[in-house]
C-alpha cells in the first residue's frame, strides 16, 4: 500500500502525457496535472492552490519577453520584416546555411559569456533572423512555397534554441554550472566551476558541427526543389 | 535604483493596457485573460512576501487566478489580428531601410551594455542597477529605449506602441502563459515527490553492476525526465541522487565533473524534444505564426537525437578514464 502511495503522484505525469497526446489546450492540462499530483500526494485543496500560486508568481521572469513586443510591433508596422528580407536578399554570397551557421556560432559564444537574454525568439528570431533566413532562401531565384517558408522559420527558431542551450552550459558564473557545483557540494563532493564548465565544451562543439551540417542540408534541399520545379516545367513544355 | 520589480510593473501596465484595448473591442475572454495576468504579475512580490510570512491567502488567491487563466485559455483563439496592409509596409520599408534595424538591434545592444557595465554605474555611491537579475532589468530598459527609438524612426503615434504590442500579444495568446504554468507544475512535481518516484522506477529496471547500463539509464533518464518536466535543471538533482552519485560515482568510480557537465547537457538534448519546454518550443510557433504545434520540435529533434548519441558515447568513454 505504501509502495502504491509512493508512485501515486506520477498520475500528474500521466495527465500531462495524455493531455498533450490528445491535443487538448496545454494550459488547463498543465494546471489539472498539478492539482492531480497534489491530491495524489495527499495535499489539501488550499495547499495545492497556494503551491500553484507561489510557483507561478515566482517564475514571472519567464514572461519578461513580452516587453519586447511594443517596440517590435511598431517596427513591424513600418516594414521591419520586409526590409530584413530584402536586405539579406541583396547581399551576394550570403545563403541560408551561412546565415544560420553564423547566427548559431554567435549565439553560442554570447551564451558562453553569460549573455543569454541578448538574443531570443521574441528579441531576434521573429523580427530579424526568420525574415532574413527567408530572404536568403529566396535568393535561389524562386519564391518559397508556404511549406518551405514554415520550414525555414522553424529551423531559425531551432537554431536559436540550440545556440542558447549548448553555449549556456559552458558559462561558469550562472545557471547550469553553479547548479551542478551546488548539488555536489550538498553531497560532499567539492569541485571548481571551471572544471565543470570545460567538460561541457566537447558537447558544445558537437552541437555546432551537427546543426551546421543540418543547415547545409536544408540549403541543399531548398536548392534541389528549385531544380526539380524547373525540370518539371521543362517537361511540361 | 533600477530593479527587476520595476520591470514587472512595466509588464503589468502593458498587460493591463492590452486588456483595456480588448475590452473596447468586446473581446471579453482576451480582456479577462490579460487583466488577470496583469494582476498576478503586479502582485507577485506581495504574494511571495506573504507566503514567506506564512500567510497563505494571497498565494491561494494567486492560485485561483492561475486556474481562471487556465479556464480562459481554450477561448483564446489565436487568429491573425488586422495588420497594416502589406503594400503600405513595403513602401515604408523602402523609405526607411536600415533605419528600421537600429531600434531592433538596440534591444540586444542595451541589454548587453547593462550586463557588461551595469556593475560599474553608480551615482553618489548608489548603484544605478540592482545586482539581482540585472541582465533582465537591462532587457526591460532596452525594450523601453527601443520603443522610443522605434517611435522616432517611424514617426508613429506613441499609442501605436500599445496597439501593435497588443496585436503581437494576442497573436501569442495562451502560448505566452505556458512557460509560467509549466514552471509552476515543476514546483508542484518537486513538492509532491514525482522526481524520486521516477528515479526509483529507473533503478528497478536496470542491471546496476553494468557500468554501460548505468550510463545509458542515467542519460536516457535525464532525457525522459527533461521531456516530462520541460527543464533539465529539474531532472538533474533527481537523476543524480537516484543513479549518478550512488551507482556511477560511488560504485563505478565515475569522474563527477565530467558526469555533471555532460549529464546536464544530455538533459538539454531532451529540451529539444518536448512541448513542455514551452518558451523554446511552443512560444516561437505562435511568434512565427507556424501552422502546427510541433513545427519547431520537428525542425530540431534530429540535431537533438544525434547529439544525444554523441553525448552518451562521450560519457561512457570519458567518465571512467579521468
Amino acid at each position: 500500500m505504501s509502495v502504491l502511495l509512493h508512485y501515486l503522484p506520477l498520475l500528474g505525469v500521466l495527465v500531462v502525457v495524455a493531455g498533450f497526446a490528445l491535443r487538448f489546450n496545454p494550459v488547463p492540462v498543465v494546471v489539472v496535472a498539478g492539482i492531480v499530483s497534489g491530491l495524489a500526494a495527499g495535499k489539501s485543496i488550499g495547499d495545492i492552490l497556494a503551491l500553484i500560486g507561489t510557483s507561478f508568481v515566482s517564475e514571472r521572469a519567464l514572461l519578461l519577453f513580452v516587453l519586447t513586443l511594443p517596440a517590435i510591433g511598431v517596427l513591424e508596422r513600418a516594414g521591419l520584416r520586409e526590409h530584413a528580407r530584402h536586405w539579406i536578399a541583396s547581399l551576394r554570397g550570403l545563403n541560408v546555411a551561412r546565415l544560420l551557421i553564423a547566427y548559431l556560432g554567435l549565439r553560442q559564444i554570447l551564451s558562453m559569456l553569460g549573455l543569454t537574454s541578448v538574443a531570443g525568439q521574441a528579441q531576434t528570431v521573429r523580427p530579424l533572423l526568420a525574415p532574413m533566413a527567408e530572404g536568403a532562401a529566396e535568393k535561389r531565384g524562386s519564391p518559397l512555397t508556404p511549406q518551405e517558408r514554415n520550414d525555414v522559420r522553424a529551423f531559425s527558431a531551432a537554431t536559436d534554441n540550440i545556440g542558447l542551450f549548448f553555449g549556456e552550459d559552458v558559462f561558469i558564473a550562472l545557471g547550469a554550472v553553479l547548479l551542478i557545483q551546488g548539488f555536489y557540494a550538498q553531497h560532499g563532493i567539492e569541485l571548481e566551476p571551471l572544471q565543470i564548465a570545460l567538460w561541457a565544451l566537447p558537447t558544445a562543439i558537437a552541437a555546432f558541427v551537427i546543426h551546421a551540417i543540418r543547415a547545409v542540408l536544408l540549403q541543399r534541399r531548398l536548392q534541389r526543389q528549385v531544380g526539380a520545379a524547373a525540370d518539371a516545367r521543362e517537361e511540361a513544355d | 535604483m533600477l530593479r527587476i520589480e520595476q520591470a514587472y510593473w512595466l509588464m503589468a501596465l502593458f498587460l493591463a493596457g492590452a486588456a483595456i484595448l480588448n475590452l473596447r473591442d468586446r473581446r471579453w475572454s482576451h480582456a479577462a485573460f490579460w487583466g488577470v495576468l496583469a494582476m498576478l504579475v503586479a502582485g507577485g512580490k506581495f504574494v511571495l512576501a506573504a507566503a514567506a510570512a506564512h500567510d497563505n491567502l494571497p498565494a491561494q488567491l494567486a492560485g485561483a487566478g492561475v486556474i481562471a487563466l487556465a479556464a480562459l485559455s481554450p477561448r483564446m483563439s489565436r487568429g491573425h489580428l488586422r495588420e497594416r496592409p502589406a503594400d503600405e509596409r513595403e513602401a515604408d520599408a523602402k523609405k526607411l531601410r536600415h533605419r528600421l534595424l537600429g531600434p531592433a538591434l538596440l534591444i540586444p545592444l542595451v541589454t548587453l551594455l547593462v550586463a557588461l557595465f551595469g556593475d560599474y554605474l553608480a551615482f553618489d555611491g548608489r548603484r544605478l542597477f540592482d545586482a539581482h537579475q540585472m541582465t533582465l532589468t537591462g532587457l526591460a530598459l532596452a525594450c523601453l529605449v527601443a520603443l522610443v527609438a522605434a517611435l522616432r524612426v517611424t514617426r508613429a503615434d506613441p499609442a501605436s506602441g500599445l496597439v501593435e504590442g497588443r496585436r503581437l500579444l494576442d497573436t501569442l495568446g495562451w502560448a505566452a502563459l505556458l512557460p509560467l504554468t509549466l514552471a509552476a507544475l515543476g514546483g508542484v512535481f518537486a513538492a509532491t515527490g514525482v522526481g524520486t518516484a521516477v528515479a526509483d522506477l529507473v533503478r528497478m529496471l536496470i542491471p546496476v553492476h553494468s557500468a554501460l547500463a548505468c550510463v545509458v539509464a542515467f542519460g536516457l533518464g535525464m532525457v525522459l525526465f527533461t521531456v516530462i518536466m520541460g527543464n533539465a535543471f529539474a531532472a538533474f538533482p533527481v537523476l543524480m541522487a537516484g543513479i549518478g552519485i550512488p551507482l556511477l560515482i560511488r560504485l563505478h568510480g565515475a569522474n563527477p565533473a565530467i558526469l555533471g557537465a555532460m549529464g546536464m547537457v544530455t538533459g538539454y538534448c531532451g529540451t529539444l524534444f518536448t512541448p513542455m519546454a514551452a518558451n523554446y518550443n511552443i512560444v516561437p510557433v505562435a511568434l512565427l505564426e507556424l501552422p502546427n504545434q510541433g513545427d519547431v520540435i520537428r525542425a530540431q529533434w534530429k540535431t537533438g537525437a544525434l547529439l544525444l548519441v554523441v553525448n552518451l558515447a562521450l560519457i561512457y568513454l570519458l567518465v571512467f578514464r579521468f
